[in-house]
């Protein structure tokens, strides 16, 4: 592990993303945001469809290249040392899948050999009984409710115990009940390995609940950011999901200390 | 503790179990794998066995049909078999996962060969054994030559496998049928059942371009002549060389361009 961060970048942040851009021809994804993830922290990137949320996190974990800025991630440039990286970071997101006609058991062995996890049977026994996936670990992933597929995808997501969980809706297309276990769930991974996790998502109580810090984004920009509290009252709203809609529909641009479309905090 | 070339040999290896698990299961993959083999040997061991017995041209070589055919199929499995890898891995919508990953692309392409091994081991043994059984035809009976003819085309496949694969990357799910149907654009000029002589001239410039050819007048040489044609060995080898590099580079290049258009994530139809 790197001990002296590179210059630049802060030793305190899991995450720093400064200047960073996404150009599909014409259309600008993601317009030069800024913003830095302290270790430990739960950050969420909230906004409404094609605010830039996806890009964002795609860009974070290399498989999108950005048009311009930079990512550095545990003290590593994602650019040029992506691979180093990945072995420290993981996510789960509902639009890639594993393949259906393995078992559970047996996706999880695969993913465990890709990340290098030591002693990968203790480790599945480990996820099994966090998320309680023992009932189905047999069964061929494709058979799985939604509930169940999202925990599945939340144990691959914490086979290599991730420093760096990047989470795109993780609890979309879950009943309440299984997502608020699943919620539980990731904040006590959170809360036992002292993980940074980023989540993009629509779910306002899910934000209030889980993050300490909020990144408003709209068009591809970051409009506002603060803690989930601190927004309500900026705003004078009793929830977040009223400070998203004043945000969405009345182009809020007040940018709270701590981040910033400028600078990293 | 794990070094660098441990974990990418773990890498591989969970890639490839993932592609075995996958087998183990379904054996609906495994008939497929052996079936077309099979069917065209019985096909052409017929036709071989009924012109043996009507021209002396042939009856001079009764296995050369039979054995054209089991090493044309160890070209079109081993490609097959490495374009299917990459294939499988859209239809379950897992690159993402895959390339979000430490995963090296060359981890994965080192992977899908071994798949692709495996699978032509499968399909072309079954029908081998089987054409030992009904026309007592061994394709081992060609010896040492084999293992080089073997290597030769399964390389082929390989670099035809990963150009294919680089356009399925390309152009999502609807370059599919490529992988079923690219090979087969060589047939007609690799000399499979003919000389590369009875061809035109300008088809004749084309033929020596592929390794195929100088695979299948090496194979001639030996069922026909007892001799082993070094020099067309090496012909194939080089062009092998050639064809695996192209294939790697357009399968990274494609790779990267995934990478600026989002859509290692949502690659599909």
């Amino acid at each position: 592990m790197n001990e002296t961060p590179p210059r630049g970048t802060h030793a305190d942040h899991a995450i720093e993303v400064v200047g960073l851009v996404k150009r599909f021809g014409k259309v600008e994804a993601v317009r030069g945001i800024s913003f830095a993830v302290p270790r430990g922290n739960a950050t969420a990137l909230l906004g409404g469809n094609g605010a830039g949320k996806t890009s964002t996190l795609s860009m974070l974990l290399g498989v999108l290249l950005p048009t311009a800025g930079s990512v550095t991630i545990l003290g590593e440039d994602i650019a040029r040392h992506r691979y180093r990286v990945l072995a420290r970071m993981n996510f789960t997101s509902p639009y890639v899948d594993l393949p259906k006609s393995l078992t559970v058991s047996e996706n999880l062995k695969v993913f465990a050999g890709l990340y290098g996890v030591p002693r990968v049977k203790a480790r599945i026994a480990e996820l099994v009984e966090l998320l309680d996936i023992g009932d189905f670990l047999n069964r061929p992933y494709g058979t799985l409710s939604a509930g169940q597929r999202t925990r599945v995808s939340i144990a691959k997501a914490l086979l290599n115990q991730p420093e760096v969980l990047l989470l795109d809706e993780p609890t979309a297309s879950l009943d309440p009940d299984v997502g608020d276990r699943v919620r539980a769930q990731l904040m006590d991974y959170k809360r036992r390995s002292g993980a940074t996790l980023l989540l993009a998502s629509h779910n306002m109580p899910e934000v209030e609940r889980m993050c300490d810090t909020v990144l408003m984004m709209r068009a591809g920009r970051i409009v506002d950011a603060g803690s989930p509290a601190g927004l309500i009252a900026r705003y004078g709203r009793r929830t977040m999901e009223e400070v998203f809609l004043d945000v969405a529909r009345a182009g809020g641009t007040v940018v709270a200390p701590g981040a910033s479309e400028e600078s990293p905090a | 503790m794990s070094t660098p070339a441990t974990l990418a040999a773990r890498r591989l290896y969970a890639m490839v179990l993932r592609h075995l698990y996958l087998l183990r299961k379904s054996w609906v993959r495994v008939v497929e794998m052996a079936y077309w083999p099979t069917m065209q040997m019985v096909l052409w061991g017929f036709i071989a066995k009924f012109l043996a017995t009507n021209s002396s041209w042939v009856a001079q070589v009764p296995g050369v049909l039979v054995s054209a055919l089991l090493l044309w199929e160890i070209l079109f499995r081993g490609q097959l078999g490495l374009s299917l890898s990459f294939i499988e891995e859209l239809y379950s919508r897992n690159l993402g996962h895959l390339f979000a990953s430490p995963l090296r692309p060359l981890e994965l392409v080192a992977a899908m060969i071994c798949v692709s091994a495996v699978r032509t081991v499968i399909g072309v043994g079954t029908a081998a054994t089987l054409a030992w059984v009904l026309y007592k035809t061994s394709i081992f009976s060609l010896g040492l030559p084999l293992v080089a003819f073997f290597t030769n085309l399964l390389i082929t496949g390989w670099g035809i496998g990963l150009m294919v694969s680089a356009l399925v990357m390309r152009y999502g799910l609807a370059a599919e049928n490529l992988a079923w149907g690219a090979i087969f654009v060589t047939a007609p000029i690799s000399g499979i059942y003919y000389p590369i002589n009875i061809l035109p001239g300008w088809l004749q410039s084309i033929a020596w371009w592929l390794p195929t050819s100088h695979v299948f007048e090496g194979m001639r040489g030996v069922l026909m002549a007892g001799t082993f044609l070094w020099h067309e060995l090496w012909t194939a080898a080089a062009l092998n060389v050639l064809y695996i590099v192209v294939g790697l580079t357009l399968f990274l290049a494609s790779f990267n361009g995934a990478r600026k258009r989002g859509t290692l994530l949502q690659i599909g139809e």
